[in-house]
């Protein structure tokens, strides 16, 4: 008689908690697969948006889409430095192409000022041209700060030396101090700096303090280090192991 | 009666956080932009009382050895739906909240009310027992979060109040009220104002 209760109560416990599992997988999967095209949206919208303020084309949420038309998405190979016209940018997905070994390239450690071990052999960059001619273009940055991997968008102007724009669109640095790298006022001093002086040499850093000069801006009071990974950003990604192939060839067709 | 009764006392009486000291993770965490806490508090108050109603619903059929992993099966499914929603409608604010928001499966306001409230009430008094409690934790999270937005960074809901030196005025933003810790400190004090105005709160040794 015991047996046979007991035996009842655990077919019991399998069949509600059964029942329960399948009642809730529905749930959850109907409430993702209903959303998942608006969270897509934003998503994209969100890059366009970023891009677009890195670029100091500023723009409200409903003009995202007809200022972004305005730009070419291209997908260079940086050993070349050249755009890889084989490559549609509309499919190229950046974030697959992390997970996949043959399409990243070690960073040798002498040179890797950004922490970043290893880079993508192909990125996507976005050219702003006018009538055919290139206006700006707009280069994703990355690099190691204080707690986080910071990542972002420097715009160049024509001469691709002159910053026009620059924005973090994801950091996890500290709120007030280093996550001062999204206060406006300071990104607003980015603007007409120049990354170059001479032929190629990189001159662009955060100063500790006030910036002087063309090649300056000022520090980060308290974040010395969040600093220094800004720096270092530019140092690599426009050397001729990040995009200085790329600027160069660029220079030659302007 | 009985629902006003549900809905306050939470708020003052029993809250979760002054008085049963429950989610002070999330509270520590998200509290340094009104917005946020907003947002976060909608997501808690959702959970809290649809939890508590799924899990009165099915209290009587539900075998009191696997009633605990129930309970977390039907918080975590909401929490996940209130995660994607957040996505989807309030992209900006989730991407801010970003691990918080699944976090509140851990919440253990939540799982405390279904397993102390809605195992043994019926389904619409666990309802309201359930928002009064996301109540309770909304309204400490939102004093904190007025009381760090306006003095570590001038601004309420994101509106400039106080001009700040940097950009131009005479405010010195508080650095502290930035960082975590001080909303340790604010409910430190929210939890002695309440226990003095009622000293019914205060254990005994």
């Amino acid at each position: 008689m015991s047996d046979k209760k007991s035996s009842n109560e655990a077919l019991r416990t399998i069949f509600v908690a059964l029942s329960l599992c399948l009642v809730c997988s529905i749930a959850v999967s109907v409430t993702v697969v209903n959303l998942k095209p608006r969270q897509d949206r934003n998503k994209d919208l969100d890059l366009k948006k970023n891009i677009l303020s890195a670029a100091g084309l500023h723009t409200t949420y409903e003009e995202i889409e007809s200022n972004f038309s305005k730009i070419k998405i291209a997908v260079v190979d940086l050993e070349r430095g050249q755009i890889d016209e084989s490559i549609d940018p509309d499919t190229y997905n950046e974030n697959k192409a992390k997970t996949d070994p043959d399409a990243q390239i070690v960073i040798p450690a002498d040179i890797d000022v950004g922490g970043l071990v290893k880079r993508l052999k192909k990125v996507k960059v976005y050219l702003v041209q006018e009538s055919g001619t290139l206006k700006q273009v707009i280069l994703p940055i990355v690099s190691k700060g204080l707690w986080s991997t910071m990542y972002g968008f420097i715009s160049l102007s024509d001469d691709l030396n002159t910053v026009k724009g620059f924005a973090y669109y994801s950091q996890g640095e500290t709120p007030g101090l280093g996550g001062e790298v999204d206060n406006p006022a300071w990104k607003e001093q980015w603007i007409g700096k120049k990354i170059f002086s001479g032929a190629d040499k990189i001159a662009f850093k955060v100063a500790k303090g006030a910036g002087k000069g063309v090649h300056q801006v000022d520090g980060l009071s308290g974040a010395t280090i969040t600093a220094n990974g800004v720096t270092n950003s530019i140092r690599y990604w426009m050397s001729d192991h990040g995009f200085g192939k790329f600027l160069n060839n660029l220079k030659g067709v302007n | 009666m009985k629902i006003k009764k549900l809905i306050l006392e939470p708020l003052f009486k029993n809250n979760p956080i002054t008085l049963q000291i429950l989610g002070l993770c999330s509270a520590l965490a998200v509290t340094v932009q009104l917005k946020n806490v907003l947002v976060m508090c909608g997501a808690v108050i959702m959970v809290t009382g649809l939890s508590n109603m799924s899990v009165s619903i099915i209290r009587n059929y539900v075998p009191s050895a696997i009633r605990i992993i129930i309970q977390m099966t039907i918080i975590a499914s909401l929490v996940i739906i209130a995660d994607q929603f957040l996505k989807a409608f309030f992209f900006e604010a989730s991407k801010t909240l970003a691990v918080y928001v699944g976090l509140i499966i851990t919440n253990c306001i939540v799982m405390g009310r279904t397993e102390a409230f809605g195992m043994k009430n019926p389904p619409l008094a666990s309802l309201i027992d359930g928002i009064g409690n996301g109540l309770g934790y909304s309204l400490i999270l939102i004093i904190v979060a007025v009381l760090r937005e306006f003095f570590g960074s001038g601004n309420l809901l994101g509106f400039e109040i106080l001009t700040l030196a940097k950009n131009g005025g005479w405010y010195i933003p508080n650095g502290m009220m930035i960082l975590p810790p001080s909303a340790f400190i604010i409910i430190g004090c929210i939890i002695w104002v309440f226990r003095t105005k009622d000293p019914s709160q205060v254990e005994d040794n």
